[in-house]
């Protein structure tokens, strides 16, 4: 069993703090992992992506092939649509619908949503609006974490557990504000009308 | 001991340490400048080594290798172009050999996600005659950085870890085991580090004598295996590095699986490429980078009666970085299917600079005070504000190497162009800017030197700068700028006028002029606040 997930957004908009949550806790139930991510140049408020890979067994290359993927978690609508291709066939996309607009030729973000709801599986969350529920406008990271923790291969428990170490240094206001943030993403997309997941599915191997 | 989760970079740190390293010493630079990070926090735990950014890549090779004679062991890290800065006391550490363990780290960028160039390292090992350690994953990081400082202490030679940003940026568990000691202090042979024609003669004849162990180590080493399969007598598939992960990532899909040659050690295991050789009519060479081995291979003839295919063959891409797709054609394989939007143009999102960012100041007022001249050069440097190249501000019109700008401007001026400008950051002016601007000063070179002091280096994450803030004007001044000619501006949106003006008076003042352009980075000085 394992689980390939591109995680994609804009320099600044914590995906890197997502794949820590995601891989301490994959570490914690004692999976293989890989996490390639970008750091330097493009991190100054250019796209940004990270390759994140769950397994049972031995994990070789630490880019994710396109055409693997089993879901593409993004938060940015724009930024979604560059990792498609990624996508195994039945492959989902979990966005959340707040741009981040830092271009001149940023599209309608209509547009953006009707393209992504061209892909069978997906799920839209209002991220800004759910971490401004949550406290802080900050936690648009952990809401989309939250979002999706129902279809990771690592147990939701830890993933909380992940999430007040990460943010322990910065008080606990900071910390409750983010559980809550998982917490408000986790409850959207248990009630959404989304097309679930089949679960992880065996790889093709690797030799 | 237990798992931990670490950058590719971080492994080859912690393998150090655990080698018993007493210092390391970088210069920041993508992919590399984790390495010197994690350096950096184990030391502020255990006080036990030296961990220390060097003012550039050159100064951190030469105190390295201070550390190396002094018997004690030593790691420098660099970006692969830093290497090129470091070339000189890398070339000839060859010759005067290491006493302590001395292990080089530079961190290939294929694909240019952050550099200038995609060089690949793996030649200079070659052409400098080391040993080389091309780790495929996190744990061989580790466990290459520990065992290339026994090689070197063995063989008494610099040795090198090549990485590349796949490894460097990616994470994954490593295992560590337990640490040893540092060095004692020990005195070495003064002879053989003087490099007198004398004593080079001698020391490149042993340097030479060393080769023929250094294949053996290869041929022998654990990270090279070599698995004949003997039910595929045509394809063998040859693959370094994390390109062998690249490979393996495919094999399932294969009906009959090549013979596969794993080489993560350098100069190349004869015997082993012997072997696969023997056994194959075809031999695919899959590495990340130039086409090194592949070209060793072939030669200017080939191999006879076997093919070779590669990137030289035009089976592999000779540019960018190789990924698990990018393999697939050369073994034969058709794409994944994916799933399918149809086709669609999205717009790009370059990287760019941080909304309130002082070099945006800076570059409004430039552009507001270039208005009145006809044509201009703004000869650019290395780091945050090579991003005034893009709209709005199109400021800088070139980009090539640290400290260049200063120069580039000097030969553009002395060529006949007015204004002639350059725009270096204060850690660039630090690392290479210092010589060309002392030069400038002697003959008072008709042109104006932007120094762009953000107190850090930002582009990389915040390290710190040498030439900031007080130091940086006594700097100048030191190196012989007339005093009325260093001008220091503070870009803010409110100063514009003025500081267009300030621009305009010297760019009009026939000969050098120094403006320095002071304001905190933002990010830096929001760092500063969030931790008190």
């Amino acid at each position: 069993m394992k689980q390939d997930i591109i995680l994609a957004g804009v320099g600044g908009q914590g995906i890197i703090s997502i794949a820590y949550v995601i891989a301490s806790a994959a570490l914690e139930e004692g999976l293989e992992l890989k996490q390639a991510e970008v750091h330097g140049m493009s991190q100054r408020g250019g796209a940004v992506q990270s390759h994140l890979r769950l397994s049972r067994e031995r994990i070789w290359s630490d880019l994710i092939p396109r055409g693997e993927a089993d879901l593409v978690l993004s938060v940015e609508p724009l930024e979604t649509l560059r990792y498609v291709d990624y996508l195994r066939p039945d492959g989902m996309v979990i966005v959340s619908r707040t741009p981040f607009v830092n271009i001149r030729d940023y599209p309608e973000v209509e547009t953006l949503l009707s393209k992504i709801r061209e892909i069978p599986r997906h799920l839209i969350i209002d991220s800004e609006k759910l971490a401004r529920e949550a406290g802080s406008s900050r936690t648009q990271n952990m809401v989309m974490l939250g979002a999706t923790a129902r279809y990771l291969m690592v147990k939701e428990e830890n993933l909380t557990k992940f999430i007040k170490v990460l943010f322990e240094r910065h008080g606990e206001t900071i910390v409750a504000a983010n559980l809550k943030a998982f917490a408000l993403g986790q409850a959207v997309a248990a009630a959404a009308d989304f097309v679930p997941a089949s679960g992880g599915r065996a790889g093709r191997g690797g030799g | 001991m237990k798992p931990e989760i670490l950058l590719g970079d971080e492994a080859v740190a912690l393998g150090a340490i655990h080698a018993g390293l007493s210092a390391g010493y970088s210069y920041p630079g993508t992919p590399a400048s984790e390495i010197m990070e994690y350096l950096i926090k184990a030391v502020a735990k255990t006080h036990s080594f030296v961990a220390s950014w060097s003012v550039n890549e050159k100064v951190a090779y030469e105190e390295a290798l201070g550390v190396s004679f002094a018997g004690k062991r030593a790691l420098v890290s660099m970006k692969h172009v830093g290497l090129n800065v470091a070339a000189d006391p890398f070339m000839s550490s060859a010759l005067t050999g290491a006493n302590g363990g001395l292990v080089i780290v530079p961190a290939d960028d294929p694909g240019m996600h952050s550099s200038q160039n995609e060089q690949d390292s793996r030649f200079y090992a070659d052409f400098a005659k080391i040993v080389c350690f091309e780790p495929s994953n996190h744990q061989e990081a580790y466990e290459m950085t520990r065992q290339a400082f026994d090689v070197s202490e063995t063989l008494g030679l610099p040795v090198m870890i090549r990485l590349v940003t796949r490894l460097s940026h990616s994470r994954s568990s490593v295992r560590p085991r337990e640490p040893r000691g540092q060095n004692e202090l020990r005195f070495g042979a003064s002879q053989d580090w003087t490099l007198l024609p004398v004593n080079a003669r001698r020391r490149f004849q042993t340097l030479l004598d060393s080769q023929a162990a250094m294949v053996r180590l290869s041929d022998e080493s654990e990270f090279n295996s070599l698995r004949l399969n003997a039910d595929n007598r045509s394809l063998g598939v040859l693959a370094s590095g994390i390109a062998f992960n690249y490979v393996q990532e495919n094999l399932s899909d294969l009906e009959k699986p090549p013979s596969l040659l794993k080489v993560g050690t350098y100069p190349l295991p004869e015997k082993l490429i012997r072997g696969l050789f023997e056994h194959v009519e075809t031999v695919l060479v899959v590495e990340e980078g130039y086409p090194l081995i592949e070209r060793s291979l072939r030669g200017f003839f080939g191999v006879a009666g076997k093919t070779i295919m590669g990137k030289l063959s035009g089976d592999l891409p000779l540019t960018g970085e190789l990924s698990p797709e990018a393999v697939r054609p050369s073994l034969g394989l058709k794409p994944l299917e994916r799933l399918d939007l149809g086709g669609f143009k999205l717009a790009a999102r370059p990287p760019q600079l941080c909304a309130g960012c002082p070099h945006a100041d800076t570059f409004h007022a430039l552009n507001r005070a270039l208005r009145e001249y006809d044509k201009s050069n703004i000869f650019s440097d290395i780091g945050c504000y090579t991003l005034g190249y893009y709209p709005p501000y199109q400021a800088v019109q070139t980009c090539v190497c640290m400290g260049a700008s200063v120069s580039m401007a000097k030969g553009g001026a002395e060529a006949g162009i007015h204004p002639s400008i350059a725009v270096i950051g204060d850690s660039t002016f630090g690392h290479s800017g210092l010589t060309p601007l002392l030069e400038a000063a002697a003959v008072d070179t008709n042109m104006t030197v932007f120094i762009l002091d953000n107190c850090t280096v930002a582009m990389t994450g915040g390290q710190p700068s040498y030439a900031s803030g007080e130091r940086l004007l006594r700097m100048i001044e030191g190196l012989g700028v007339a005093k009325e000619h260093i001008r220091v501006i503070e870009p803010l949106p409110k100063n514009l006028d003025k500081n267009a003006l300030v621009i305009k008076e010297e760019i009009d003042h026939h000969g050098l002029s120094v403006i320095v352009a002071a304001r905190e980075c933002l990010e830096e000085a929001k760092k500063k606040r969030r931790s008190g």
